[in-house]
């Protein structure tokens, strides 16, 4: 093992790919000259050249529709938002064409190509820098949805990514491009898509939670622990297709559910996990199932409102306790 | 006493709310070419092919059209009717391996790149056996092996696409061009100006062309956008020409001509195609924003009479063999007409197919 930054494991991810395949190219703001707004291409230019690291100009619908185009003829484009809030710009591109070139065609074309970048807020920037995009995107068939927690997760999920034949959303947090972890070292790792794991293992309330509230919950779980709760936390990795299977054995085990989710109420990821479990688990449930997401309100700027916006150890804690009548 | 102030007006009013009386043209046509097939360098049989293609479009949409009225299939209709010598000419000045990507006008488009009068049909009706599997309809004909990316559906939205055929092609410098065609309506869109921007900025070599058939579905040209479209090319610098659309050969002279270029300079076009399209918008369109007189003017101009006149004016068929040449036609769509009819439905499994290219994934189906 390795210890890596989460934006080295990013690179070492787009490197490799691109070591074995020329196919495979990188662009987007930033990403050549630059070295990357958060340096997750570092390098990147230095080792493959202008032809294969490509700045764009501020033209998300734009760079998106051309890497549609290149994937549809055989290229593997890795296209990189600055933040998924900037490529709301470029929904036409990854909503109507993307993901329905395939079907609308008759099978005749694939679309293998990965958006990546920064999801969801990244502290105090406002409302429209600091929106959870994971859910909108898993709501529309044939987009696959990855938002890892730890550089590993990343690494190996990046990869499996970029050789995917289908388009794939590929989802980071600016906060967690520092953060270091572990990271396999194994020749060609990958990680296969759609798999859970199971990060901490608890007999008491199954917490379900990915990218950045991943962290968030595993500070909840230190303190429950020394109050004698043991959170089994399941990072999904995957929000599409979703790793249903796993949830439902820690529940069985558990009987009680928490889902931590960056995203606003309405729709959510929390939502639909909600309610395949009351389906699934219905009779192995001791407590209704809570969630820990954002409230139905803009992202604020001022710091106390802001903390008060955020889902934090604190709000994790509360809903563990609500579904096992701690309170 | 205080002059009576008159009311803002924001987008130039209509032909059918302006109270003017003229008749006014949507389009203004440059001229034709005066150069024979001869002096292009086109046999006797390109053009011969070129006049069977024309027909072939116009019949296999005026059928198409007596079905959707039969109530044979439902969806969208959109008619190229009045076009054809934009989608013909373009063919023959295209090498069979560059890039044909289109809007959701795309019946000609597809029959001229190797979609059989059946398999459109077929599509049309929403049959497992139309070219898109009776997934995608009257807007999502393609033949991707034959280098036709296909017909879309969102105004604008597949610009963007085009390029990336396009940088793929320098990308794999494979020595291919791409061509994306939409309509006057889609110049409007922003998709258009980031693309050109980074297509001459990147240098890619596809040539983008403005079908402008006057209107963008009711709204003529000078309604919804300013200046002359072609011009716009100069904003960032690219090379642009406009021309004359309702004649294929006219067509062919200036397509090869730009299409040569793109090849050998690897950098991108912009080009304004004047022309006229017969029917409305779809098949719901009233038409009411234009005049029957404007619709005789383009008629009496239509591209596969003019092309029929050329035929027989240079002795290259004569009257029975056009005859007998539409009558095969005419048996052609009607027969694709019968298979249409005939051939089964997709199977309901069909429904989750052709999602995905590896493994599929499909949420929460049991």
């Amino acid at each position: 093992m390795a210890v890596l930054q989460f934006r080295e494991a990013i690179r070492d991810a787009i490197d490799e790919e691109m070591d074995r395949d020329e196919k495979v190219f990188i662009m987007g703001e930033e990403v050549a000259e630059y070295n990357g707004a958060y340096k997750a291409t570092e390098g990147l230019l230095d080792k493959y050249g202008f032809k294969r690291v490509i700045d764009t100009p501020i033209s998300e619908l734009g760079f998106a529709g051309i890497g549609v185009g290149a994937a549809m003829k055989g290229l593997r484009p890795i296209v990189e938002f600055m933040t998924f809030n900037f490529a709301v710009l470029a929904a036409d591109q990854i909503i109507n064409h993307a993901s329905k070139v395939r079907y609308m065609l008759g099978g005749q074309a694939s679309v293998p190509i990965v958006f990546r970048g920064p999801n969801a807020s990244a502290g105090q920037l406002g409302a429209t820098h600091s929106v959870a995009y994971d859910s909108m995107y898993a709501h529309f068939p044939g987009l696959a949805v990855i938002y890892p927690s730890e550089p590993d997760d990343a690494k190996g999920l990046l990869k499996s990514a970029i050789r995917s034949e289908d388009p794939i959303l590929f989802m980071e947090s600016e906060q967690m491009y520092g953060m270091k972890g572990e990271v396999s070292e194994e020749d060609d790792y990958t990680i296969p898509i759609g798999k859970a794991k199971v990060k901490r293992e608890g007999s008491d309330v199954t917490v379900v939670a990915t990218g950045k509230m991943y962290h968030v919950t595993k500070q909840a779980a230190d303190q429950l622990a020394k109050d004698g709760v043991e959170v089994e936390i399941i990072d999904p990795r995957t929000i599409k297709p979703f790793d249903m299977e796993t949830v439902i054995k820690s529940i069985k085990k558990t009987n009680r559910c928490v889902i931590v989710d960056e995203a606003h109420p309405f729709g959510g990821v929390a939502s639909e996990v909600g309610f395949l479990i009351q389906r699934e688990a219905f009779d192995y449930l001791d407590a209704p199932v809570q969630r820990v997401c954002l409230p139905d309100v803009c992202a604020p700027f001022s710091k106390p409102l802001f903390d008060l916006w955020l889902p934090d150890a604190k709000k994790v804690i509360e809903a563990v306790n609500t579904v096992s009548y701690r309170n | 006493m205080a002059k009576k102030k008159q009311e803002a007006v924001f987008t130039p009013i209509g032909l059918n709310n302006s109270k003017n009386g003229k008749v006014e043209k949507s389009v203004e046509l440059p001229d034709f070419t005066e150069k024979t097939h001869k002096d292009l360098k086109l046999s006797e049989d390109d053009v011969v092919e070129m006049y069977r293609l024309m027909q072939l479009q116009r019949r296999f949409e005026e059928r198409a059209m007596q079905m959707y009225q039969k109530g044979k299939f439902g969806g969208f209709l959109h008619l190229y009717i009045g076009q054809e010598a934009v989608s013909t000419g373009t063919v023959f000045a295209l090498d069979d391996e560059d890039d044909i990507i289109t809007a959701y006008r795309d019946h000609g488009w597809g029959l001229v790149r190797g979609i059989s009068a059946k398999e459109g049909m077929a599509e049309l009706f929403g049959k497992a056996a139309g070219c898109s599997k009776g997934k995608g309809g009257s807007m999502h004909f393609a033949k991707t092996e034959n280098n036709f990316w296909g017909g879309y559906g969102i105004v604008g939205g597949h610009i963007p696409i085009g390029g990336g055929l396009a940088f793929a092609n320098k990308y794999m410098d494979n020595n291919k061009i791409s061509t994306c065609f939409f309509g006057d309506g889609a110049v409007d869109q922003g998709a258009l100006h980031e693309t050109l921007n980074m297509s001459q900025l990147w240098k890619l070599p596809c040539i983008y062309i403005v079908e402008n058939n006057g209107y963008s579905m009711g709204t003529a040209a000078n309604r919804h956008t300013v200046g002359e479209i072609h011009e716009r090319a100069k904003g960032y610098g690219m090379k642009s020409a406009l021309f004359n659309g309702m004649d294929a050969l006219t067509v062919y002279e200036n397509m090869k001509e730009i299409a040569d270029d793109v090849r050998k300079n690897g950098e991108p076009y912009f080009v304004e195609i004047r022309t006229y399209r017969y029917r409305g918008h779809s098949m719901s369109d009233p038409q009411k924003y234009r005049t029957k007189e404007e619709l005789e003017e383009y008629q009496k101009i239509d591209p596969v009479e003019r092309m029929k006149s050329y035929l027989l004016e240079n002795d290259i068929l004569k009257d029975k063999e056009i005859e007998k040449m539409i009558d095969d036609i005419e048996n052609e769509v009607m027969e694709a007409i019968e298979f249409a009819d005939e051939t089964p439905f997709p199977e309901p499994e069909a429904l989750y197919e052709d999602m995905f290219t590896g493994t599929p994934y499909i949420h929460d189906r049991k």
